[in-house]
């Protein structure tokens, strides 16, 4: 009990925190925040195994949320017929000649010995490939973009319930993580980190630009939801009635029937939020413990003891007859796939699919800032990580303004330097955010909440 | 007659733009490059550096149009740079002194610097949008073209126009300066020998007495200078805004491993294949082919080999291939 007492303490704090806000702004709010704290959790899960576990530093985490995000377009979203009709067949033939080209290189890549030969071969398969996609797809392209652009203008998706995205998110993003494992892994560090920031953006600038996969910046909205919605609840008799008891002492001191009803009506409108939100929550909770169940199993597992035994030192791992080149691929799929549920359950929470939204600020480096100040290699510290630093991140705009007024108080309301700062008070979250990662880096290197080995 | 129109064309819409966007890109690799080799991390916080100080050019900038200080037909920005230079060179020192010194004395992995200064560009990234806003800024006066599309075409006679913007010639002028002023430093004088000693092996240069902290120092004076300008040289061709800035760290970081990381002449060099590779691979060729084909063979289609939309995708893509099938880059950087 007494070794936990710091996971305790910490998590109490934080969920006081998120309680102090439902108090003093509002509950819906309180949920939001807890929502997306519960993504970041996600998200971090899968940075953590990454780093902490293998010490693989990936950047590339943007694309893989985007693309996890992708996947809930694709599954969840009714296929469009008359795009299909107009471009289908051109497009599956693309994806033919895709599949076709890659297994060319894979076949010429174990034939033929290392040589010149090969590497203008290959180039001229990519060259001739692309060309032929290009010649096939364009027409195909430019007609489905044409089918009601206002409207839909992509292919649509499977028309599947939303729920199994998350798993094809998964997939997906696990998919992407092969290909750049392939690629990259073998880099040092740090040239890792800025390959895989920048893989992950030629990923984001496809999603954005190819507007008949998914719209591009044009968006989805209106995506499917495993919660039943707000409009609905508040027709629903049983719901109203629930509210009704939940609130029948509140209720009961008001007197005219009209103003007991619009009472009523108010208090529905909110609790349907409120209960909307309590739905997600419930999800998003289950997938945490879930995966954080697993991790911590594979953690303290011969696996997870390997794992760290290549992280303290690659060449002792080998020489022992572990194999590191694949440990590192399978490491850097089993995150990646992790941050690509983490996208679609996001994607989900917020019922819209904006790809121009992705952008490294915020999906890479804040959750790269949340695993290190949780604490890297200890699953309980990312996930806390994730929470402090999304709460920092909401919450940071609004103590900025409180501040900003407490010091700037006797100054009259028209100083400039004053409307200047309230004006400005949202950008004091990077510089929360900033100082929080410099000030744990220098005097807490492991985080809030340090690896832990257990020795037995 | 058609030839030279063709050749107009090109050198136009590709050939001069991507000489200034890659000598903005180049100046900006250098300044990575240095800090890689010398200092020993990859800086993500280049671009918010860059726009640092950047901001402090444009706020002079305004406020020498307000007492009415210009340079007639040059921008005004021009006698703004030493200043900003000054501010930008003091901010890094500090930052130096305050957050990476205690690392380098500690001999940290190269992975926790690069997390440091991922830190120091969130809180670059603060101070600049509490000062100045994230809003997009123009500050460029005085003369806008040196020769229009019109002019050209009276005194040559030709169907095609050439333009050439006073911030291209500007930036290409600036550029070829400060950069062969850093070369001959580096490689002429006694200082800049001693600080390629000690990017090639740090315990010999210590050994035969060079000051770390003298090269540590003027490494950072150096890039303070290269960021500087090449923050202002981009901001005056196209606009100041400092998410731009931030997103701009992504080509150039492919710029300096493209030209081999560690190595300054190799990032110079980077900087002009990723911009050319960049315009080129975007240009729509129809117009280009239209005067050099007979007409019976004229393209119908945009000629267009990737969207322009695919800017970024494409130095992103080429780095990947050079780390791929060349991992030290074109010029032989560090090995990885």
């Amino acid at each position: 009990m007494k070794q936990y007492l710091n996971v305790i303490t910490a998590y109490l704090i934080m969920f006081t925190l998120i309680i102090l806000v439902g108090i003093f702004q509002s509950w819906s709010l309180a949920l939001t925040i807890l929502n997306y704290c519960l993504i970041s959790a996600v998200m971090t899960i899968g940075a953590n195994i990454q780093w902490g576990y293998a010490g693989l530093i990936n950047f590339g985490i943007m694309g893989y949320t985007a693309l996890g995000g992708l996947a809930v377009v694709l599954v969840s979203v009714a296929p469009v017929g008359e795009a299909w009709s107009v471009g289908g067949l051109n497009m599956m033939i693309c994806l033919g000649v895709i599949i076709g080209i890659v297994f060319s290189i894979r076949l010429t890549l174990k034939k033929i010995a290392k040589s010149k030969k090969r590497n203008y071969l290959i180039t001229a398969i990519i060259i001739i490939g692309i060309l032929l996609l290009r010649l096939i797809s364009a027409p195909a392209i430019e007609s489905i973009e044409a089918v009601e652009p206002a409207k839909t203008g992509f292919l649509g998706g499977l028309g599947l319930p939303v729920l199994f995205s998350w798993i094809a998110g998964a997939f997906l993003a696990g998919g992407l993580a092969f290909v750049v494992g392939k690629v990259a892994l073998g880099l040092r560090a740090d040239y890792l980190a800025i390959a895989t920031l920048l893989i992950a953006e030629i990923v984001v600038s496809i999603i954005k630009h190819e507007d008949w996969l998914a719209r591009g910046v044009k968006n989805v909205i209106g995506l499917k939801r495993p919660a039943p919605y707000e409009i609905n609840l508040q027709q629903s008799p049983w719901f109203i009635d629930l509210i009704e008891k939940f609130h029948s002492g509140k209720l009961a001191l008001i007197n005219s029937v009209s103003e007991k009803q619009d009472v009523l009506n108010q208090l529905v409108i909110d609790a349907s939020s409120v209960y909307v939100k309590l739905c997600f929550t419930g999800l998003f909770l289950t997938v945490v413990i879930i995966l954080l169940i697993v991790t911590q199993k594979a953690l303290y597992s011969p696996w997870g003891r390997m794992m760290r035994a290549i992280r303290d030192n690659e060449e002792a791992a080998g020489a022992m007859g572990k194999n590191v080149v694949k440990q590192h691929l399978l490491i850097f799929i089993l995150g990646s796939a992790i941050v690509g549920i983490a996208g679609a359950m996001m994607v989900t929470n917020d019922g819209l699919f904006t790809p121009g939204s992705y952008r490294p600020m915020r999906y890479t480096f804040v959750i790269w800032v949340m695993v290190i100040v949780g604490g890297t290699g200890n699953n309980f510290g990312a996930i806390l990580g994730g929470f402090v630093v999304w709460f920092l991140w909401v919450e940071a705009a609004p103590i900025a303004l409180f501040f900003i007024n407490l010091f700037t108080a006797h100054l009259p309301e028209t100083n400039e330097i004053r409307v200047h700062l309230i004006n400005s008070a949202p950008y004091f979250r990077f510089l929360v955010i900033g100082t929080a990662l410099l000030v744990i880096m220098r005097f807490r290197p492991q985080g809030i909440l340090p690896e832990k080995i257990i020795k037995n | 007659m058609d030839f030279i129109n063709a050749i107009i064309v090109l050198l136009n819409y590709t050939i001069i733009p991507a000489l200034t966007y890659g000598s903005q890109l180049a100046l900006g690799a250098i300044f990575v490059t240095l800090i890689y080799g010398i200092l020993r991390f990859a800086n993500f916080a280049t671009g918010d550096m860059m726009s640092f100080g950047t901001m402090f050019a444009v706020l002079l900038t305004y406020y020498f149009q307000s007492l009415g200080i210009n340079l007639g037909i040059f921008p005004t920005a021009l006698i703004t740079i030493p200043l900003a230079t000054f501010m930008m060179i003091l901010y890094m020192l500090s930052i130096d002194k305050f957050v990476f010194e205690y690392y380098r004395i500690k001999k940290s992995p190269p992975v926790q610097l690069a997390m440091v200064s991922v830190g120091v560009m969130f809180v670059t990234q603060a101070i600049i949008r509490i000062i100045i806003g994230p809003a997009d800024r123009t500050f460029l006066d005085g003369e806008k073209f040196i020769l229009k599309a019109s002019e050209f075409k009276e005194i040559t006679g030709l169907n095609e126009g050439l333009t050439i913007k006073s911030t291209q010639a500007i930036t290409i002028v600036i550029t070829m300066i400060a950069v062969s002023i850093m070369f001959w430093f580096l490689n002429k004088t006694k200082t800049g020998t001693s600080m390629r000693a000690y990017s090639d092996n740090e315990d010999l240069a210590l050994l035969s007495g060079i000051d770390p902290k003298k090269v540590v120092l003027i490494t950072w004076i150096i890039a303070g200078i290269l960021a500087t300008i090449g923050g202002v040289l981009y901001g005056l061709d196209k606009s100041y805004r400092p998410f731009v800035y931030f997103n701009n760290m992504l080509p150039i970081f492919a710029a300096a491993i493209v030209g081999g990381i560690g190595n300054p002449f190799g990032a110079f060099l980077g900087g002009y294949v990723i911009a050319f590779a960049e315009i080129f691979l975007t240009y729509a060729y129809k117009k280009f082919f239209t005067y050099i084909l007979p007409e019976a063979l004229e393209p119908n289609s945009m000629m267009q080999i990737l969207s322009t939309d695919y800017k970024f995708a494409v130095s992103f893509s080429i780095l990947v291939i050079v780390l791929l099938f060349r991992p030290s880059g074109i010029f032989k950087g560090k090995t990885l």
